[in-house]
């Protein structure tokens, strides 16, 4: 009777736990509202996670979102529907390149463009890309050229405060609400076949949510 | 109490029951049945799913009949213990039945072949070298499968490659399925075409689009996290229309044609892995 | 070690300390040998792997290492349960022996055990719990897709829990019959002492829980991306946790290869005199037919896992476009083996089904020879039509109408089956005990799932099926609503001889017809999703199908409800009621109704001669009838 008892008690203790790791998301960040009008992401992109933020993987590439002043470790960003977001990416990891170089050009945009350390373009060299922030289902593709690979002051782990980087603006329109995913689409995870492996394929690295309510 | 003529009875309510749900089964599911008339291939693959229905339709019936039937009239009567007849074959209904069953089973293979083949591969990929290959002109459009997004390619109109799929209705479209790093399958459900994309390979299929619409595409090989996510809505148009839009395309992504290498039916980007 | 405990007197356990009885060779040292082997192996891979190659390994993705760590893991447990004593004891010159803690008592079903009936116990808890964590799975599954987008579980764990359901499924009911119930039956079935390799048979049960358990471990190591089927290149692009799903199918596939040598062994050479092979009753014909299938599929999956091991670990190109390796090459051994697989999962059903019926309806089985030769044909036939699983994936167009052809051609063996279910039913006096309503639940399952089948074996028909819910709905229809339904058909038959107590009969008719509705309503309109345009492992839909898949999750919350019956059922009937069943509740004339209960060690006092198969039911019909009633027609 005792034994069986603690059977299942064990049994609903292991279910309890697997049910919290198959529910847990990384958290919801808020745009901030921007100056300007509309709602202002801050996000950067940095080569290695590091031990801080990451204790499993430190040395998995991700993003991070700054939210009230300290950067956050989470790809989960929510935006208000049928508004103008304008993003601002901090790029602090070395170029890999893209598969599919089509991803060379920005789209779906404001204007079709992006600001890259203050100059204007429309596409950039498919060979020094680093990352994508992409969101398929809305039609947004803006490769991130990468920080050279011989640039001194090279960030290791993240928050990169003060590494070498580069600044990537652009603004794109919200419609109807959803949940959209986003992800990068430049094989950035180091050591898994294709590059898209790994932190690719994880939420919280280099996928996640936009959520337009 | 005489026993009544139970292969009789059975016999006849199943005859009766094929009879009505047969004609039934293909009067009112068949014109409901996918994938819709999106497409020559699609409409194929409607009238293949009827031709199946209305040969599983009298078989279903004739099980289930016959479960319930015999749950009726072969009862244990409460708490009784008789016993059946000790019967342990019947060569004349074995033979029958394995010659009725072959029958029906190799029509219904030599069917699907014939129709496979006159279909052009009947909307899914044939590999690189389709057994049958329609004439006349073709349009060629690459489907490239990328984790996560299909892309687009127009060969014939410079190699153009566009986000989405814009496809001219009445027209013979060629599509070239690859893939660029894991196996996807680019499913158009509307047009009933369905086609695995292999990295390093080019697969083959051939559909005629004859309606104007909207149609929906999803990935149907599990190829990650976002494999759900991975779906588009292409539309087909008229051909006056679709070449307006081509042409726009092309200048719209002129910057990236430019970044594009040339139209191959396969491709082996770099970086195998990154660091490499 | 020898074999000697207590010896003539009754087993009595309290004599001992319990830490003298915690001491040798058990599960509570093979626990511990297994975690110290885990270790082992994970700090030697750290060593091979970590200074060398890429980076990945310095951290704790490093593949060698937990590949070697649950290796070393295996088998440490196995050596800890005690499977290394007898080979070492002959190695050393020490004599045969046969038996190994055949009498003591509960304890014996917790290690290794040569007494067969002990060991399809075993298994029949084993697999039932992993039963239960699929299941379990599956419930996570349904609540996730009650959204059209990934809401309450995260899109990576969604992956590895749909992988986790199926990968546990399809590896644990590989042997869901064979294990409990062949091993507990066949031997008294065919009037033998013994199983041919007794220890073989402790062993696969026990590589069979490692394994279980090393899948479940997946969930520490981040899930795997792929499914049950495990295709590359997605295969080498995955965390550590995909060596889990390798690690677990390659030690099942090499417990279903033992298991069917056993088998095959046991049956081709155990036979008491009189045991003809036109007397052997048709579930040991099943058996057999399922061990053929094991013996030959089983090495080509694990082969298959070394060369995906090996991709993932030392770079080797087998599948990688790259390196000149070929996807295609995963996918045609993959399901050389899986096809054959899933014959393995229906033949023990027909099996079950053939041996209950003549017992409920009182009639001979109907057909013998003809359910023989559609068995046999199925297994031939299963090797031959793998390509229907790559009707779209662009192989040689030649191919495909052979493949179209070789699948049509197999549901001529499998019609057999029904020709014999519908005979024997013919005219018989059906009784409808809580096995016979699974039992008559299975010709409506396994009926829609064997007609689906059809559909998806014509390839213009694929083109829209393929890799959606429909093959979803035609598989749970075939796996589920045919496998299932007459391994919960054997529990509620066997069960009273196995243990010798009886299931409360109203809980054991709820949990069937809760169980058959919910099982109909969960699956059938999954047939409709798939056509609807609903591709197979997604947790984003298209938000027109929410009220389907709401309909689903809801009948899929009942029918967990309804196995939840059945564990009520069972813990209350036979632990706390205990109330004991009658010697032979079903009135059947098989032999293993005849012994007494619990069966003796040995089975039998003395080697049975058999003179007819167990089917001498039914009146036999006057002389001058058209059919007299010879034995083994």
């Amino acid at each position: 009777m005792g034994v069986g008892t603690a059977v299942a008690l064990v049994g609903v203790l292991i279910a309890l736990y697997v049910a919290l790791w198959a529910t847990s998301f990384p958290q919801s960040v808020a745009a901030t509202s921007a100056s300007s009008g509309g709602s202002q992401l801050t996000l950067e992109t940095v080569g290695a996670i590091g031990p801080k933020y990451s204790p499993s993987h430190p040395d998995w590439v991700s993003y991070l979102i700054k939210s009230n002043g300290r950067w956050v470790h989470s790809t989960i960003y929510t935006v208000p529907a049928n508004s103008i977001v304008h993003v601002t990416i901090y790029q602090y990891d070395s170029p890999t390149g893209l598969r599919n170089p089509f991803m060379g050009q920005v789209q779906g945009t404001v204007g079709g463009t992006m600001t890259v350390d203050g100059k204007t373009v429309n596409a950039i060299n498919p060979e020094e890309t680093s990352h994508t922030f992409a969101v398929p289902e809305l039609g947004i593709f803006v490769p991130l050229p990468g920080v050279p690979e011989e640039a001194k002051n090279a960030c290791e782990f993240a928050p990169c405060e003060g590494a070498a980087h580069r600044t990537i603006k652009f603004s794109f329109r919200t419609g109807k609400k959803g949940r959209y995913h986003w992800q990068c689409f430049v094989p950035c995870a180091a050591g898994y076949i294709n590059g898209n492996g790994g932190p690719m394929q994880t939420l919280g690295y280099m996928d996640g949510f936009l959520d337009v309510v | 109490m005489s026993e009544p003529n139970h292969a009789r009875r059975f016999g006849v309510i199943w005859l009766v029951a094929t009879l009505i749900a047969t004609p039934l089964a293909i009067l009112l599911l068949g014109p409901i049945l996918p994938p819709g008339n999106g497409s020559e291939q699609a409409s194929e693959q409607v009238t293949d799913n009827t031709v199946l229905l209305a040969m599983a339709t009298p078989v279903l019936l004739l099980v289930v009949i016959y479960l319930i039937y015999s749950v009726i009239c072969f009862r244990q009567p409460k708490g009784g213990a008789l016993e059946g007849p000790a019967v342990r074959g019947d060569a004349r209904v074995q033979t029958t039945w394995i010659v009725v069953t072959s029958l029906l089973v190799l029509s219904l293979a030599t069917f699907a072949t014939v129709r496979l083949e006159t279909d052009y591969g009947s909307g899914s990929g044939s590999g690189p070298t389709p057994l049958t290959v329609p004439k006349g002109p073709k349009l060629p459009v690459q489907v490239i499968a990328q984790q996560w997004k299909f892309t687009f390619r127009y060969p014939t109109y410079g190699g153009v490659e566009t986000p989405h799929l814009v496809l001219p209705v009445g027209q013979m479209v060629e599509l070239h399925v690859t893939s660029l790093d894991v196996i996807h399958s680019f499913w158009a459900i509307q047009l009933g075409v369905k086609v695995d994309a292999n990295p390093g390979v080019d697969n083959v299929a051939f559909v005629r689009p004859t309606r104007v619409q909207t149609f929906e595409v999803r990935c149907s090989e599990l190829c990650g996290i976002w494999h759900g996510a991975m779906f588009d809505y292409g539309h087909v148009v008229t051909p006056s229309a679709f070449k307006t839009w081509i042409h726009q395309e092309q200048v719209t992504f002129a910057p990236a044609t430019k970044l594009l290498p040339p139209y191959s039916t396969t491709y082996v980007p770099n970086p195998t892995r990154r660091g490499e | 070690m020898s074999t000697t405990t207590a010896s003539a007197s009754a087993p009595q356990p309290t004599h001992r300390p319990l830490w003298r009885r915690a001491l040798g060779f058990n599960l509570l040292t093979a626990v511990l040998l297994g975690v110290g082997g885990y270790y082992l192996g994970w700090f030697i891979g750290h060593q091979i792997s970590g200074p060398s190659f890429n980076y990945e390994s310095a951290t704790d993705e490093n593949d060698v290492a937990l590949l070697l760590a649950y290796f070393f893991g295996v088998v440490g447990f196995l050596i800890g349960l005690g499977f290394a004593n007898y080979p070492l004891s002959r190695l050393l010159g020490r004599p045969a022996s046969l038996r190994e803690k055949e009498q003591e008592g509960i304890g014996r079903y917790f290690g290794l055990c040569t007494d067969h009936k002990v060991v399809g116990l075993q298994y029949l808890v084993g697999i039932g719990v992993f039963f239960f964590i699929g299941g379990l799975n599956a419930m996570l599954i349904r609540t996730e897709l009650l959204h059209d987008t990934p809401t309450v579980v995260g899109p990576n764990q969604y992956l590895s829990l749909v992988g986790m359901h199926g990968t546990m499924m399809m590896g644990m009911f590989t042997s869901g019959v064979l294990g409990p119930f062949a091993n507990y039956f066949v031997p008294i079935m065919i009037g033998a002492r013994r199983m041919a390799f007794p220890r073989i048979e402790s062993l696969t049960f026990w590589l069979l829980m490692a394994a279980g358990f090393i899948l479940t471990s997946t969930i520490f190591f981040g899930g795997f991306p792929t499914g049950w089927t495990g295709y590359e290149p997605l295969n080498d692009q995955a965390v550590i946790g995909m060596d889990s799903y390798i690690c677990f199918f390659a030690l099942v596939g090499v417990s279903m290869c033992l298991l069917g040598v056993n088998m095959l062994a046991t049956i081709m050479t155990m036979r008491a005199p009189g045991m003809t092979w036109s007397r052997l009753p048709i579930f040991v014909w099943s058996v057999f037919a399922t061990a053929v299938i094991l013996v030959l599929a089983a090495p080509v999956l694990v082969a298959t896992l070394l060369m995906a091991s090996l991709d993932r670990t030392i770079d080797t190109s087998f599948f990688i476009v790259g390196g000149g390796g070929s996807p295609y090459l995963f996918e045609n051994l993959f399901w050389f083996f899986g096809h054959p697989e899933v014959y393995v999962l229906a033949l023990p059903g027909f099996g079950i089904l053939l041996e209950l019926l003549p017992v409920f309806a009182r009639k001979p089985l109907w057909g013998y020879r003809l359910a023989v030769s559609g068995m046999l044909g199925v297994t031939l036939l299963s090797f031959f039509v793998w390509q229907h699983h790559l009707f779209v994936s662009g192989i040689n167009a030649d191919l495909r109408p052979f493949y179209m052809l070789s699948t049509e051609i197999i549901s001529i063996p499998t019609g057999f089956i029904f020709l014999c279910v519908m005979g024997t039913l013919w005219k018989g006096r059906i009784s409808f005990a809580v096995p016979m309503l699974f039992c008559l639940a299975w010709v409506f399952n396994f009926l829609i799932g064997g007609l689906s089948g059809v559909f998806l074996s014509d390839a213009p028909s694929d083109t829209g099926t393929h890799g959606s819910f429909f093959v979803m709905a035609h598989f749970h229809y075939t796996i589920m609503g045919g496998l299932i339904f007459t391994f919960f058909a054997a529990i509620y038959y066997w069960v009273p001889k196995m243990t010798g107590l009886r299931f409360n009969e109203s809980l054991a008719k709820w949990h069937f017809w809760l169980m058959f509705i919910s099982f109909n309503s969960t699956f059938l309109p999954l047939f409709a999703l798939g056509m609807k345009g609903m591709p197979r492992r997604v947790s984003s839909y298209a938000p027109n199908l929410v009220g389907l898949n709401v309909w689903v999750s809801i009948s899929a919350f009942v029918l967990g409800f309804s196995m939840l019956i059945f564990l009520f059922n069972a813990v209350y009937s036979l632990i706390f009621v205990r109330e004991p069943a009658a010697a032979n509740p079903w009135h059947s004339k098989s032999i293993e109704w005849q012994t007494p209960t619990p069966v003796p060690v040995h089975n039998f006092e003395q080697i049975p001669v058999f003179d007819a198969d167990p089917y001498d039911y039914g009146t036999p019909l006057p002389l001058a009838g058209t059919q007299a009633a010879p034995a083994g027609t």
